[in-house]
């Protein structure tokens, strides 16, 4: 049924350490980074879940104004990403909040584990994105690239709309502060355009 | 009749879901459902009573997001005035019979409280009081707290209903996958934490089918006193050929449901995706399911955001070192607001194997209730131990425990009336395990006969409280024994008498008894021994000390309270370690205090270089002995950290490399800090940090912290999410020559703006730094600040160039 939120859960996806080091800003892994990533890896592993909540949305595409159904937007750039759809998944991914709390001991007394942590925090939830993209692709078929809020000139505004018609915060626990920061921190919205249907999920 | 008598005698049951429902009369995905109270009353109306026809006898009202959040105050009000009036409205309509109630119904936020959000714990008791205020005022009759997901949420929440109106309240969490609230909390903490502050019913609602929920029911049902609450999903939404399905059935729900009722559930209903004809297939399913009265646990427990502690066979360790008594240190630390350090006391106690922290951070000269405030609220950002509160200041204790995380221990009251007149109503309020000493107005009694006789005095005060057997621990006080050979008799005699005759649990300050002799760790950890064979539940220790933690693991070990022997094992793997440790520090002695150029490092740089914390804290306080402080500074650790800087700005080493280097040059720095805790004359200017208003990301401003500390910059850490003023006023009051501000969102920048603003104005000699990560150079111009540093070696260097000149 369109307009339904769906609530998924998937297991953890693979590991990828070049994109861990790439948040890190680092060229090459030494045999001390190679140990401090492991014992972060190992220490994040038992409070990671990964959850995504979504749903599809028919969409009006034109080069003025964008109707998605759930809001409208003048944004060019998404125009761009998403001229010739007509149908939308908007979906809403997190790690989870033991996650923060991880982070959050840390980055008040060690912040190597603290930054170390990040940067697999970043790889995780993009990780857990690429997954659920992979499967919005086998089943919808032909896919635009996500998108999310604060990309070009969407602004992050969208982000309340966007969690209110997703209830995040009931769905998956994420939540939106005032200054538009999410709650778990690692944490995307995103919207994906579909250019044809095969089938629905 | 009323519903708390009701339920005394017979099952209860709740009615189902509500936005399934609504969804199925035309509810959009976005629009607030609580908004069709008042134009689609009819519709709402007809659901409270479909429910009340198929046998619910309290309906939920329409009102889950409904909070000053989502609407402005004349929208509630509207709001829950048509939602209650819906809710009664229905119940005279529905020609049955029952009993029939109308419940407030409250659910979360939606916000992430602090420190994980930026919502203030008290904000959100504010919150959900004008909510309950409301309910209260249109005539509800019990407030029903669900779907809560975070154990801090359900404490603002349960706490507001309490300080609000005298209404029965029923809480109901949702658990995730692994059996715990997303926050982390398991069943037994939340019912440790509910039950303490006064709950009329907890349970769990939402999460899954009632399968998936049979554990956690079955953990509730052994250590809570007071009805469970079952009140699942028809499992999760699926789509199936393009329609929205649940997975499970109203009679397969209707016969799990009925499994756990036989168990001894008796508060029933249905959340997500269920409908009347779940709760009609209930009804009928246990039909003959005889009630089964709630049993009264004497099972004593205290608990954290994460976890309870249970005081059973097992000792509990309760770790003493976050005290001031005795320590330069640490009185230190409290006069200079170096938070950190209490945090690291907290961190290695509980690496140490404590199961509690003992938190006194009482002191003359300092503001006792905003301390212990903060040191509570900063050890459960770090620690998952439960805490106990000690303090002889009741301003501090009720500070303490509203805002503790969980169902804290007390320390403590005593026999005086004053004091039982000051603790047990906190106690009775916010729940707690009280410490109880054996002592009164006539002071410590001599023999254990009379301290026996001072525990009954105060158990029968407890009653008169409201307060259980099972939530007073005795402290049947440990004396010196130096000063009276028998006290150490007398002290175990009061163990057993309370243990036997009272069947309480007890606790002991053992560390008293040696005062005064030599080699005390040999006497105090005999005694301990002998205190735990007496049956002492609890000790208030030291866990630094090898003697005591000998005792515990090799009592555990005896006592067959130790499978396979796997902890005594693990402890006694560590304990050479040390001997070797300080073996392989004292043969690199001669290598350390060699002159320190970088080509050939000594000990203590490579130690730095590489980023080994604990060997360079070793290493230094080896060097301690035979070096002056400030040279082992300026020879080795400031070299080791330019080597470091130097590879971290030419990119031969990597951020990660530059904390690791600066951790150990910390913990080296540590060390020299204890050997001259008095030593302040040298820092260098003074810095406050901050990540401005509205923005929670602060990884960065503690890398720009910790590196400012090891260059000897007095750092004032004003923390995230903090005020322009705050910032402003502590730039002034230090008359601070620097601020650095972090950002790191577009949307936080203006805060930044505004901050520049107001110090330029307020503090016009103060020079600000920002940073963060959407900042540019042509950014911070544009806002005013005096410099941009892209990382935390360019403020370092920044700084330095005044120092120059």
């Amino acid at each position: 049924m369109k307009n339904t939120v769906f609530v998924k859960s998937f297991p953890a996806p693979p590991v990828d350490r070049k994109e861990i080091l790439r948040y890190l800003n680092a060229g090459c892994e030494s045999a001390g980074l190679k140990a401090i990533i492991d014992e972060c890896l190992k220490e994040a592993e038992p409070v990671l879940s990964y959850k995504v909540c979504y749903a599809e949305f028919p969409v009006n595409i034109c080069e003025d104004v964008l109707d998605l159904c759930f809001c409208k937007t003048c944004s060019h750039d998404l125009y761009k990403n998403l001229n010739g759809c007509s149908r939308i998944i908007l979906f809403a991914a997190t790690v989870g909040i033991k996650f923060d709390i991880l982070v959050n001991k840390y980055s008040r007394l060690l912040p190597s584990k603290a930054l170390c942590l990040q940067a697999i925090g970043n790889e995780r939830v993009e990780s857990l994105c690429n997954v659920f993209n992979a499967e919005i692709a086998e089943n919808y078929g032909d896919v635009c690239p996500r998108f999310s809020p604060g990309y070009g000139d969407l602004t992050l505004n969208m982000q309340e709309e966007i969690f209110k018609v997703l209830n995040c915060s009931r769905n998956i626990g994420l939540t939106l502060n005032d200054s538009l920061l999410m709650s778990p921190q690692k944490s995307v919205t995103a919207i994906i355009g579909i250019r044809k249907s095969k089938e629905k999920i | 009749m009323k519903i708390t008598e009701f339920i005394k005698n017979n099952i209860l049951y709740l009615d189902g879901g509500m936005g399934t429902l609504l969804q199925s009369k035309g509810l959009k995905p976005g629009e607030y459902p609580e908004m069709r109270n008042l134009t689609n009353p009819d519709d709402i109306i007809a659901i409270h009573k479909s429910y009340y026809d198929a046998g619910s006898n309290v309906v939920c009202t329409n009102t889950f997001g409904a909070n000053t959040l989502k609407f402005s105050e004349e929208e509630l009000d509207k709001i829950i005035k048509a939602a209650v009036q819906n809710a009664k409205n229905a119940g005279s309509l529905s020609g049955n019979t029952q009993n029939k109630w109308v419940a407030l119904d409250i659910g979360p936020t939606g916000r992430m409280l602090k420190p994980y959000g930026d919502l203030e714990f008290e904000d959100a008791v504010n919150i959900f009081k004008t909510t309950v205020a409301l309910g209260a005022k249109y005539g509800v009759d019990l407030i029903f707290i669900e779907t809560m997901n975070d154990s801090y949420e359900t404490k603002a929440a349960l706490l507001a209903a309490k300080e609000t109106c005298d209404l029965p309240v029923f809480v109901s969490n949702a658990y995730s996958e692994d059996g715990k609230l997303m926050t982390g909390a398991s069943p037994d903490a939340m019912v440790a934490m509910l039950e303490g502050m006064g709950a009329d019913a907890i349970g769990m609602n939402c999460s899954f089918g009632p399968k998936a929920l049979f554990p956690i029911v079955e953990e509730y049902l052994k250590y809570s006193s007071i009805p469970v609450i079952l009140k699942p999903n028809a499992g999760l939404p699926k789509s199936v050929n393009g329609k929205t399905v649940f997975d499970c059935s109203p009679a397969e729900f209707a016969a799990d449901v009925t499994k756990m009722l036989e168990k001894g559930v008796t508060v029933v209903g249905g959340c997500c995706g269920t409908t009347p004809e779940y709760i009609s297939a209930l009804h009928e399913c246990a039909e003959n399911v005889a009630f089964t009265p709630v049993s009264q646990k004497d099972i004593t427990l205290v608990s954290s955001y994460t976890h309870a502690v249970v005081f059973d066979n097992k000792p509990v360790l309760i770790g003493e070192r976050i005290n001031p008594t005795g320590k330069k240190r640490f009185k230190e630390a409290l006069k200079t607001h170096d938070i950190d350090y209490i945090l690291k006391e907290g961190l290695n106690q509980a690496e140490r194997g404590c199961h509690i922290l003992d938190v006194n951070v009482g002191l003359p000269e300092i503001d006792e209730p905003q301390m212990i405030k903060t040191a509570v609220c900063e050890l459960q950002s770090v620690v998952d131990l439960p805490l106990q509160v000690d303090t002889s200041d009741p301003a501090a204790m009720e500070t303490a425990l509203r805002n503790y995380n969980g169902k804290a221990m007390i320390n403590s009251v005593n026999g005086k009336q004053e004091s039982m007149a000051a603790v047990f109503p906190l106690a009775k309020k916010y729940g707690g395990v009280v410490v109880a000493l054996t002592l009164d107005e006539n002071g410590i009694p001599a023999t254990a006969e009379e301290r026996l006789k001072i525990a009954v005095k105060i158990l029968k005060t407890a009653n008169n409280y409201g307060i259980c057997k099972k939530d007073i621990i005795f402290d049947p006080l440990a004396m010196t024994v130096s000063a009276d050979r028998h006290a150490a008799v007398e002290t175990l005699k009061a163990v057993r008498l309370i243990t036997n005759e009272l069947g309480c649990k007890t606790s002991l300050g053992v560390s008293n008894v040696s005062f005064g002799l030599p080699q005390r760790d040999v006497i105090t950890s005999n005694f301990f021994t002998l205190a735990i064979s007496n049956g002492l539940s609890a000790a208030i220790m030291n866990p630094y000390s090898d003697e005591m933690m000998k005792s515990y693991y090799a009592f555990c070990a005896l006592q067959g309270l130790d499978e396979n022997f796997q902890n005594y094992i693990q402890f006694s793997e560590n304990l050479p370690n040390t001997v070797a440790a300080a073996h392989d520090a004292s043969a690199t002695k001669a290598d350390a205090t060699k002159p320190g150029a970088v080509t050939t490092r000594t000990e203590l740089q490579t130690a730095i270089v590489k980023g080994l914390k604990d060997k360079s804290a070793k290493l230094t306080a080896e060097m301690l002995k035979t070096s002056a402080p400030l040279d082992i500074v300026q020879n080795e650790i400031i070299p080791a950290l330019d080597e470091v800087g130097v590879g971290f700005e030419n990119k031969t080493l990597y951020l990660p490399n530059l904390l690791m280097s600066a951790e150990a040059a910390k913990s080296a720095f540590e060390e020299i800090k204890s050997a001259i805790p008095n030593e302040t004359s040298h820092s260098k200017a003074t810095f406050v940090i901050a990540t401005v208003k509205g923005d929670i990301h602060d990884i960065g401003k503690n890398i720009v912290k910790l590196i400012l500390e090891n260059y000897g910059y007095n750092v004032v850490d004003l923390g995230k999410d903090v005020e322009p003023q705050t910032i402003l006023s502590k730039a002034v009051e230090l008359h601070a020559p620097f601020v650095g501000l972090s950002a790191l969102m577009t949307t936080t920048v203006p805060a930044m703006a505004e901050t520049i603003k107001l110090l330029k104005a307020g503090a016009p000699w103060c020079k600000t730094v920002v940073g963060g990560a959407v900042l540019t150079k042509d950014y911070a111009d544009s806002i005013g600040a005096d410099y941009y540093a892209k990382d935390a070696m360019e403020t370092v260097r920044y700084a330095e160039s005044f120092n120059k000149n």
